[in-house]
């Protein structure tokens, strides 16, 4: 059934791939890894390598039907079942129910005295001992290069690597080893990704202003497309996520139909009818101009019409913000009871950039909201470069508007620059714009507000007024042209 | 030698995967050795793993052939054909048998 040519998300691969069930890796990988081929996944210590097998095999179990085996070379199956448990796998119910065969391979060299031709048979035993115990269909090698440390006869090693993989070739095995990479940039210590000729994946793990960054590389991929971007990834308590989380880009539906803002007056000032559905909203202003308050203000009316809400606070706790909220009249609370609407709060620095998207996508499919809040965005600001604030709001973007969820980010300007030009980079992103500033006069401070940008409608031009009532906010055509 | 029979006996498993050259040879050379260095105080026991492979595992058994004294302790472990007659023994800790 050949349909017309979707070049993006259906590669036409004729080559057989093992979905991982890892969160975005299948997505780069246009499928997961080459089926019954040997996958090297190389990089430093504690970049999450052994973690990338665990959950290949315990998603292959559990998700797949495939059971697998692991053949550790440096933890105990205890140690294993303990360090993956932190992540919500019970590696010891999955052997159980023999879905799953962990090995513990030891290789001690100050116990093993050489003499004389030898190979790694014993080796092969295991592994077919391991594979045929749960007719397994993934097997994890962690990490092979212990033998090198362990056996002097490196000619001999290597010869024996290249039999293994063959031999794991010709048994239809979906494997992966993983390998230490060099000091020097080289992908493996001991070259390994020579024997390994159809996947390789390389793990980074950098830190950078104090934060940390996970990064995936799909460095080759023979016979299919891939990704060749470094993708950031993190381990949380679900399991590795790899950005991007589904295959982002700009071929998302438009919906039709139109949000109300919750704002007396604004939906008058965009069409009449409010926001976009599954539009992006920014909202700029200096502070104290409420912007928090209308974005309240937002989810308050999308409450009422019985729609979820999602709101991402930076800078106050859920119940800060439920109690200030009610100082203009808006009860958050009766929604938060209802289930209606989840407010989780979180420094900015608290994580890294990646770890807020992560959150960000773990909470809306959990949540499956109608709109998202994110108040305020310029947080990221602080924990990362302006390239990748970017990057991440970009993807950010393309994940809500996939979801058709309607989404309103505030963001500070400060009192000196002109706002209209302090978020330039992110408001092109946007699908409309709402400025708000203080402007004085005969003695009084006004809050005034703009729509820059309002994609897809016609706008207002006016420059508005915005009273905080007892009912919520309100805006209308100022009276008097503020200076 | 004041210890009794039992603790004096070495216990030696000699680890193959069918009749292979290599464990073919592995095997004369330890028979040579122990008749040589050891008369009458050892027992061998030869385990092929191609018969029970579930073996490998508890002996941590990789390379083939694998010569591990189980007795005396500590336990310990060979690899290779035994060829090289002077490092099994000190593989063994023959040398220090005559005490």
């Amino acid at each position: 059934m050949p349909r017309s040519a979707r070049p993006r998300s259906k590669a036409p691969d004729s080559l057989p791939k093992a979905k991982t069930g890892i969160a975005g890796l299948d997505e780069i990988t246009y499928g997961g890894l080459p089926r019954g081929r040997t996958t090297l996944v190389a990089g430093g210590p504690g970049c999450g390598k052994t973690l990338l097998g665990a959950e290949f095999l315990v998603r292959g179990a559990l998700e797949f039907g495939e059971p697998g085996a692991f053949v550790a070379f440096e933890e105990t199956p205890e140690e294993l079942t303990q360090n993956v448990s932190s992540l919500g796998y019970r590696l010891d119910s999955l052997v159980a129910a023999k879905k799953l065969h962990i090995d513990y391979v030891r290789v001690e060299r100050s116990e093993i005295e050489e003499t004389g031709d030898y190979d790694l048979e014993g080796l092969f035993v295991r592994l077919a001992h391991a594979i045929d115990s749960i007719g397994a269909k993934r097997l994890v090698l962690d990490t092979l290069e212990v033998l090198f440390a362990g056996l002097t006869d490196h000619a001999l090693l290597r010869a024996e690597l290249r039999r293994l993989f063959h031999w794991l070739k010709e048994r239809g095995i979906t494997a992966i080893v993983t390998a230490e990479s060099g000091q020097h940039g080289e992908l493996s210590r001991h070259g390994i990704e020579e024997y390994v000729s159809d996947c390789v994946i390389s793990l980074d793990h950098r830190v950078s202003q104090q934060l940390s960054t996970r990064r995936l590389r799909v460095v080759k991929y023979r016979g299919s497309q891939h990704g060749a971007n470094e993708y950031p990834f993190l381990i949380d308590d679900g399991g590795l996520v790899v950005f991007p989380i589904t295959s982002m880009g700009l071929d998302y539906g438009a919906p039709t139909g139109h949000v109300p803002t919750g704002v007396e007056g604004l939906d008058a000032a965009l069409d009449g009818r409010g926001f976009l559905r599954g539009s992006s909203v920014l909202v700029t202003g200096t502070a104290g101009t409420g912007k928090t308050s209308l974005a309240a203000g937002f989810v308050n009316a999308a409450c009422a019409r019985g729609e979820r809400c999602l709101y991402f606070s930076m800078e106050e706790s859920p119940d800060q913000i439920v109690r200030n909220m009610r100082s203009i009249g808006l009860n958050l609370e009766r929604w938060r009871k209802r289930g209606l609407l989840r407010v989780q709060s979180a420094r900015p620095t608290l994580y890294g950039l990646e770890n807020h998207l992560a959150a960000v996508y773990r909470a809306t499919t959990e949540f499956a909201p109608h709109a998202v809040v994110m108040d305020p965005l310029t947080g990221l600001g602080a924990i990362g470069s302006d390239r990748e604030v970017t990057a991440v709001i970009t993807r950010l973007l393309d994940f809500l508007k996939s979801k058709q969820i309607t989404s309103l980010f505030t963001t500070l300007a400060s009192v000196q620059a002109d706002p209209e030009h302090s978020d330039v980079g992110v408001s092109s992103w946007m699908d409309a714009w709402l400025l708000m500033r203080t402007l004085e006069s005969a003695g009084v401070r006004r809050r005034a507000l703009y729509v820059i940008k309002a994609r897809g409608m016609r706008h207002s031009d006016s420059i508005h007024e915005l009273h905080f009532t007892t009912r919520g906010l309100r805006i209308e055509p100022a009276a008097v042209v503020p200076t | 030698m004041s210890e009794t029979a039992g603790a004096a006996r070495w216990q030696l498993r000699l680890y193959v995967a069918g009749q292979t050259p290599k464990c073919l040879v592995a095997f004369a050379n330890l028979k040579k050795i122990c008749e040589t260095y050891l008369t009458g105080q050892y027992d061998i026991e030869i385990i092929d793993l191609l018969q029970t492979p579930a073996l490998a595992q508890g002996d941590q058994i990789l390379a083939i052939p694998t010569l591990v004294r189980k007795l005396p302790e500590p336990v310990r472990k060979i690899i290779g054909d035994l060829s090289n007659t002077e490092r099994v023994l000190v593989g063994l800790d023959i040398r220090q048998l005559p005490r």
